[in-house]
């Protein structure tokens, strides 16, 4: 039998406003553990909280990025379990009437562009970390647990999808294009290995055609988009051969193992926890007006799919030069300021797809992190377009400039890669050249015209690429006998 | 002279005449405590270096309280001094700021003289439950202070503070003032900060005055009320307070509620509190019969909804931060199971065990949900007796004070004596307890309750009823001394 794997996430984003949810702690990552902490994050009697406003404006892009309707008025809940990294012994968070509601995003998945629902975005707040000392790192086994509560009470975005991704990759392409957009919105730095990103993902399968969903299960705190849509996958395989082989799917949270890429049950739901949720009463409803979500409306960055429209309708691009530019925050911004100085959209769009894009894929750097700034990329493409130096020659500076930071200008004169545009010198040359392969001379005039291509080749090698191809063409075909 | 029968008002004025000093008064209420606190046990903690410090430094200032000996109830974090709630749980913590309402009271002058005794966590009614042993009533020593700031109250009845700070709840200010035959006032809920009150249900708890006069009361609040950032649920007190001056009562219409001054209250009490309404009358109130139909769900729903959000409050004791921890556990759940079991008294557990029963999964609609809706109706009960009456009054308490030990196995009867303070709390408004008379040699209480925000109102029908009734009594403590 065919079966259609139904897929939901939860993605926790946390927001890089300057101070935490609801005190006045700074909000960064790392540093001294229990250094940046008060009454209020480490849960001291009598100590209240007090909502970060900045938090609810970053809330309010994401809601309003996400197409989501946002009710004039959300409330706080308190969601009570105990836990050494939650110092109230409850965490403040939103439950039946959260932030902003009904919303999607468009994503492409095998070349369509599918929308998928968003169920909710809330606003809740981040826990301590748990720094459990011994071999392993991890609980088990250790001797004992330390708490950092640095990262207690960072504000944290929750969103919810629609049960309405069907595969692994495009749970994938989804995350992708939401990390993407959050970045767009500056208002996280989605870093997943500091825990900025966070993922749980719930899975369940059905026959093809049906519409009951099945038992699902949740795979918890991903830290990779690779990992997620590899877990889901082997999740899948494995609830496929479980109902292949007459069993049921039992509702549980999975653990999938980076390494063994094996699938293990962490706790089923007749353990779950009973929450207790109820209103906060240290917090007054948050209300969203209409003129504060007017004003968080004007606030707005441009989305990605904005820009993109942008590039094609105003810079000429392409449609796929757009997407690709627009798939990454830093590389937009590259290749906008690229545009800012050096004028020529296409050219830089050729430039940053390919050489730029090239050298990033094979480092794994950001665009943020190259050694080129857009400022030194616009002076080497001055510096092709003014016939200083040919464009193949340009793509090595472009290299060089990548590994050593020099500019494209430096790297030229180094080098003595200036481009022989000179007719006296190149003269010479052709002369030796045509004198020295008479065999190919007698083929171009039997009418072989193309064998061209061979001088021009051989002028080149002789000037180590610098000569000025325009000009060698030129030469030659007027010393060529006809 | 007789220093310990003064009001704050009248040493003030002493004090601004220069024919009395900060050092001397402070030193009066020191040697009281020094009498008698060994008997009465008002005290916890009694800060007689610091008072006496800050007393010889008041000399001669010109800040609105200055010098004024003022007791705190030991909810209040107070930064550097001892603040343990009467609770095993925080014996030795040392808070590490000052409660809102500490501060101001502090920056307006007061002399601290210590922190006062309560029930632990403030939950109770006759102060037994604090885990450092009762205080005893100063107009008879076998007999309950009230609760829970039966220390407060005690302390200001002993003469061993001026005027004290307590916190209401379901009555822990009106009914031990009731009992202790001195003022307490509840202000409407929002009006005091509760930064750095211990919480106990933080949408009824309130901090308040316990004061020899009603003039007391309206100076003291002058410097509590304002909105404080750091309470998002405090606001601006819409009127300055005023301290009352005219004693005329004519013109009031004022309410009794017949669901809380007939069946259920002790005749003794009915025939002092009729008295003291027939009083009013007579200086020119307009006393009618009022009603709020649902008094008698009051206890029920105060008794789900506070344990609710006190199951929350109290979970932030577990042993990891601060305060006891119970050593030898082999894990995290067994010390706080074993750090709970050992820092928390019956009260406050039987109360965390009732509130996380009526959150619980399944049981929520049906206890917390349908307690809420009792709320609401009470609210309207008061809006709807407030369109008829200026104000409303019953008795504070159905009896007067009853004897140590009388009603520690009985928490139900106990629950009992805030069947008239609790529908102030369940509706957030202003109630002030006055004494008005004695039955069998103890204070009887007159509670007047006003609409939100209406503390103006409230405290000249006080003051106005105070002049008409003359009580005019002090505990045979303060009398000896003549």
């Amino acid at each position: 039998m065919d079966y259609e794997p139904v897929i939901g996430l939860e993605i926790h984003v946390e927001l890089s406003t300057r101070s935490k949810m609801f005190c006045g702690c700074r909000v960064e990552f790392g540093g001294e553990p229990n250094t940046r902490t008060c009454p209020v994050c480490l849960a001291h009697p009598g100590a209240l909280p007090v909502m970060n406003r900045q938090a609810i404006r970053y809330l309010g892009r994401i809601a309003l990025a996400l197409e989501c309707s946002i009710p004039e008025r959300s409330i706080f809940h308190r969601k009570n379990y105990f836990y050494p990294d939650l110092p109230k012994g409850y965490q403040i968070s939103q439950y039946d009437q959260p932030f902003a509601v009904e919303g999607g995003l468009s994503v492409s998945v095998d070349g369509e562009m599918v929308t998928v629902g968003i169920e909710r975005v809330h606003m809740e707040e981040d826990t301590a970390k748990n720094i459990h000392a011994g071999v392993s790192g991890r609980i088990a086994g250790s001797l004992y647990s330390m708490i950092d509560f640095n990262r207690s009470g960072t504000p944290l975005v929750e969103i919810v999808t629609k049960p309405h991704i069907h595969s692994p990759q495009a749970a994938r392409s989804f995350l992708n294009r939401l990390k993407n957009t959050l970045q767009f919105l500056d208002v996280s730095d989605c870093n997943m290995e500091e825990g900025s990103l966070r993922c749980d993902a719930n899975v369940s399968i059905r026959p093809v055609g049906d519409r009951e969903l099945g038992v699902k299960t949740e795979l918890k705190n991903m830290n990779s988009f690779r990992y997620i849509e590899k877990g889901l996958s082997q999740e899948i395989r494995r609830q496929v051969g479980l109902l292949e082989s007459g069993e049921r799917v039992v509702q549980q949270t999975v653990h999938f193992d980076v390494v063994t890429g094996e699938i293990s049950p962490l706790r089923s739901k007749e353990e779950a926890q009973d929450y207790r949720y109820f209103p906060e009463p240290d917090l007054v409803p948050l209300v969203a007006s209409a003129d504060f979500v007017a004003g968080i409306r004007e606030e707005m960055p441009e989305l990605p799919a904005d820009r993109a429209r942008r590039y094609v309708s105003q810079h000429g691009l392409p449609d796929y030069d757009a997407q690709v530019l627009t798939s990454d925050r830093e590389l937009s911004d590259f290749y906008e300021e690229s545009v800012s100085l050096y004028g020529d959209a296409k050219t830089v769009s050729n430039w940053v797809m390919g050489e730029l894009l090239a050298y990033l894929n094979h480092t794994g750097e950001t665009a943020g992190e190259c050694r080129v700034t857009p400022t030194a990329l616009a002076e080497l493409l001055d510096m092709v377009k003014g016939g200083d130096i040919s464009a193949n020659i340009g793509k090595e500076v472009f290299s060089e400039m990548c590994d050593t930071g020099e500019s494209a200008a430096a790297i030229v004169a180094r080098k003595g890669l200036t481009q022989i545009s000179d007719t006296d010198e190149l003269e010479a040359l052709i002369r030796q050249v045509i004198e020295e392969n008479p065999a190919q001379v007698e083929q171009y005039r039997a009418g072989k015209v193309k064998v061209i291509g061979f001088f021009v080749g051989q002028v080149m090698k002789q000037t180590g690429g610098r000569a000025n191809p325009r000009v060698v063409n030129r030469l030659l075909k007027e010393r060529l006998p006809e | 002279m007789n220093l310990l029968r003064l009001t704050a008002m009248e040493a003030l004025e002493m004090m601004g005449r220069g024919e009395l000093s900060a050092d001397e008064l402070t030193g009066a209420f020191l040697d009281q405590i020094d009498r008698h606190d060994g008997d009465v046990a008002a005290y916890l903690y009694v800060n007689k270096t610091g008072a006496r410090e800050a007393a010889a430094a008041a000399g001669g200032g010109d800040r609105p309280l200055n010098g004024i000996p003022t007791a705190i109830k030991d909810v209040l974090c107070t930064e550097g001094m001892l603040t343990t709630c009467g609770s095993r749980m925080l014996e030795g913590f040392v808070p590490v700021y000052t409660a809102t309402c500490v501060s101001r009271l502090t920056e307006a002058g007061v002399v601290n003289l210590g922190k006062t005794n309560m029930d632990e966590f403030a939950m109770g009614s006759s102060t037994e439950n604090s885990a450092f042993g009762p205080t005893r009533n100063p107009w008879d020593l076998d007999r309950v202070p009230g609760g829970s700031s039966g220390g407060s109250a005690a302390a200001v009845a002993a003469g061993e503070a001026m005027w004290a700070l307590g916190s209401d709840t379901g009555g822990s200010i009106r009914q031990p003032a009731s009992f202790c035959g001195v003022v307490g006032f509840k202000p409407t809920y929002g009006s005091v900060s509760r930064y750095g009150l211990v919480a106990f249900a933080s949408s009824f708890d309130q901090v308040g005055p316990l004061t020899r006069s009603v003039g007391d009361a309206a100076l003291m609040l002058q410097h509590l009320v304002g909105k404080d950032p750091r309470d998002t649920t405090s606001v601006a007190h819409p009127e300055q307070i005023v301290i009352p001056e005219d004693r005329d009562l004519s013109g009031l219409r004022i309410g009794v509620i017949s669901e809380l001054s007939g069946e259920g209250i002790d005749p003794g009490v009915r025939e002092v509190f009729q008295k003291a309404v027939s009083t009013m009358a007579d200086a020119g109130a307009q006393m009618e019969t009022a009603s709020i139909p649902h008094a008698e769900y009051c206890i029920p729903a105060y008794y789900i909804l506070a344990p609710a959000e006190a199951s929350a409050n109290l979970a932030r004791y577990d042993g990891v931060r601060f305060g006891l921890r119970a050593g030898g556990a082999r894990d995290v759940i067994e010390m706080y199971e074993e750090t709970r079991s050992l820092g928390f008294g019956d009260e406050v557990k039987r109360r965390i065990m009732l509130g996380t029963y009526a959150l619980s999964s399944g049981y929520y609609d049906a206890y917390y949900g349908q307690a809420q809706k009792v709320r609401t109706l009470v609210v309207n009960d008061f809006d709807a007796a407030f369109r008829e009456f200026d104000l409303l009054v019953s008795p504070t308490t159905p009896t007067t004070a009853f004897g140590l030990g009388e009603r520690v196995d009985d928490p139900l009867t106990m629950y009992m004596s805030d069947i008239c303070t609790v529908p102030a709390n369940l509706a957030g408004l202003p109630a002030i307890s006055i004494p008005v008379g004695l039955d069998g040699g103890m204070p009887v209480g007159m509670q007047i309750m006003g609409p939100a925000f209406s503390a103006n109102r409230l405290l000249q029908a006080a003051h106005g009823a105070e002049a008409a009734v003359a009580f005019n009594r002090v505990s045979p403590l303060v009398e000896e001394r003549d």
